[in-house]
């Protein structure tokens, strides 16, 4: 079936369209990153400053403990990474492939915790780390999320599709469980667990609630908190100089999503499709 | 299977110790304190039975945060689903254009929401906000969105829908793209007609990840806290406050730890009841064929 030439190019407009409705924020947040305080406030806006103005980013940089907040955030999200899959696999392991007792009411244990969320247990938590002395420390961002439940049940599925076949011949070759699961599961789950590593990374290092109800200064403070408290700094608000900041937060995932799109549509749709 | 018996244990005690430790115990303190008294600073805890929940329900300004919460979710969840089903339909086909487009529309989904809140707290600024400006150019009235009560939950409503489309969007494609093409055919041998073939074949088949997303819509938005604790903090006149900002506020600013964990009371009791429904479904999951 062929379609009229109009009929195309109303399809091309439309598309473009839909872009621009998702994409033209971003352009305009870069677009003020770059700007003059007075040019931020000029009705009808412009789009290309007249000249680009890149101390913006020195002076967002500058207004807080930023090189703190950056490092805290990698150590953070790096940190939660590192405990999953110290956690995860084993878990996911287990429950792919031994019989145990109690096993179907510990698999619905980690099915529970999935769809319980930081926002509902947050004040509890709090008073808990407030008791045992992690409030205001990275531990108190960091354990928590030691492991996923999210991530226990997506790599139990990949360690089921494991054929018995190759675990049987490690068996006669006696191998240990533990060498099993590192040098057979491990690598035939690559993809799923980059899927993971992708997921867990962006999902933290965006993570805004848990890193602002757990901290009470500035030491232990993440990236998102810090962008956060820049509006604060004086009556005003000096857009330009926010902007640059959210663009410090936003340009490493999106350029993550630039050369791992597939992997990272896949890890953020997986419960969806499947 | 060859295997000593305790090492399975082994291998899920480190997660089941962090879930008992940070999910499950957290829960079951929540309900202890929700019927206590506690300013989190003295060191007794009042028993008050259920005072919290009766001074809950008798709150007006509570009422509202629930009316919020609901407008909220419901709007949201409405508008996401809708307005990515027809995206998904038109962006359902192969080709380098089309990834793009997906591409573009699900970007804000990984953006942090930090960013998301004050670029559009930007892009609806009054006086020089992008938003204004792309309405006086089709000549109407610049509108006051996030400053005025009357349109500031619309506003977050807006936000929220912008960031979930792509998401929505790809899952129905997703959904789409596994409905088997023999139905179709059949469909064309019979001529049926494009919009008896939507309500007939697409819509049915589609069920499940609309019923999916209906759901994660719901627990998603019921817990929206990031866009108003950075925009509003549930102002103006009370009208963006929601049911996650206010057990924050009155736990972490006012510090009436018994009465906010009652408010977390409430939100379990919601979220259990989504989430026995979720699974429910999920166990029996139809496939409409």
């Amino acid at each position: 079936m062929k379609t009229s030439l109009p009929l195309k190019v109303l399809n091309v407009v439309g598309l473009i369209i839909m872009v621009a409705i998702f994409a033209m924020p971003f352009i305009w947040m870069i677009s003020t990153s770059l700007k003059t305080l007075g040019e931020t406030m000029v009705f009808p806006p412009k789009w290309i400053p007249d000249e680009l103005i890149w101390e913006n980013f020195v002076s967002a940089w500058n207004s807080g403990p930023f090189l703190q907040y950056f490092i805290n955030s990698v150590l953070v999200s790096v940190g939660i990474l590192i405990f999953q899959f110290i956690t995860v696999i084993p878990a996911a392991y287990a429950f792919a492939r031994y019989e145990f007792r109690f096993k179907n009411m510990l698999f619905s244990l980690v099915m529970v915790t999935m769809m319980i969320p930081a926002q509902l247990i947050f004040l509890p938590v709090f008073l808990n780390l407030s008791d045992w002395g992690l409030l205001d420390t990275l531990w108190g961002l960091i354990l928590p999320f030691a492991t996923s439940a999210f991530g226990i049940f997506m790599l139990r599925q990949t360690f089921k599709q494991v054929p018995e076949e190759l675990l049987e011949a490690a068996r006669l070759d006696n191998s240990t469980d533990f060498k099993i699961m590192m040098k057979i599961m491990v690598p035939m789950a690559k993809p799923t667990l980059i899927t993971l590593g992708l997921f867990n990374f962006i999902t933290h290092w965006n993570d805004y609630f848990w890193p602002l109800v757990m901290t009470t200064s500035e030491k232990a403070r993440t990236l998102p908190v810090g962008i956060a408290q820049l509006r604060q700094v004086d009556g005003g608000v000096a857009w330009n100089i926010l902007m640059a900041g959210n663009v410090i937060l936003v340009i490493p995932i999106l350029i993550i999503f630039f050369f791992a799109q597939r992997h990272i549509i896949r890890a953020f749709t997986y419960t969806g499709v499947k | 299977m060859r295997s000593v018996k305790w090492r399975p244990y082994l291998f899920v005690a480190p997660a089941i110790i962090v879930f008992l430790v940070f999910f499950i115990q957290p829960i079951f303190y929540m309900i202890y304190l929700s019927f206590h008294d506690w300013n989190f600073i003295s060191p007794d805890k009042t028993f008050v039975g259920l005072g919290n929940f009766k001074e809950l329900l008798s709150d007006p300004m509570f009422l509202e945060v629930i009316r919020n919460t609901l407008m909220y979710t419901f709007f949201t969840v409405l508008f996401s689903i809708s307005i990515a089903l027809l995206m998904s339909i038109w962006l359902n086909k192969q080709g380098w254009m089309y990834s793009f487009v997906q591409g573009a529309v699900f970007s804000p989904h990984i953006i942090s929401l930090v960013s998301i809140a004050m670029l559009w707290m930007w892009i609806m600024d009054a006086d020089y906000g992008l938003l204004n400006w792309v309405l006086s150019l089709v000549g109407l009235e610049k509108v006051p969105w996030l400053t005025d009560p009357n349109t500031a939950l619309s506003s977050l409503i807006i936000i929220a829908v912008w960031k979930n489309i792509g998401y929505f969007t790809l899952i129905i494609i997703a959904g789409l793209q596994s409905i088997p093409k023999h139905l179709y055919e059949a469909a064309a041998l019979d001529r049926t007609p494009p919009w008896r073939r939507f309500a007939k074949i697409t819509f049915p088949m589609l069920s499940p990840s609309l019923f999916f997303l209906t759901i994660i819509g719901i627990l998603d938005s019921i817990k929206v806290f990031e866009t108003i604790s950075i925009i509003t903090k549930g102002g103006p006149l009370n009208s963006t406050n929601t049911l996650v900002y206010y057990i924050y506020e009155n736990g972490f600013i006012f510090f009436k730890i018994g009465y906010a964990s009652a408010a977390g009371v409430i939100l379990l009791v919601i979220l259990s009841i989504l989430t026995l429904l979720y699974f429910k479904v999920l166990s029996k999951r139809v496939h409409y064929q």
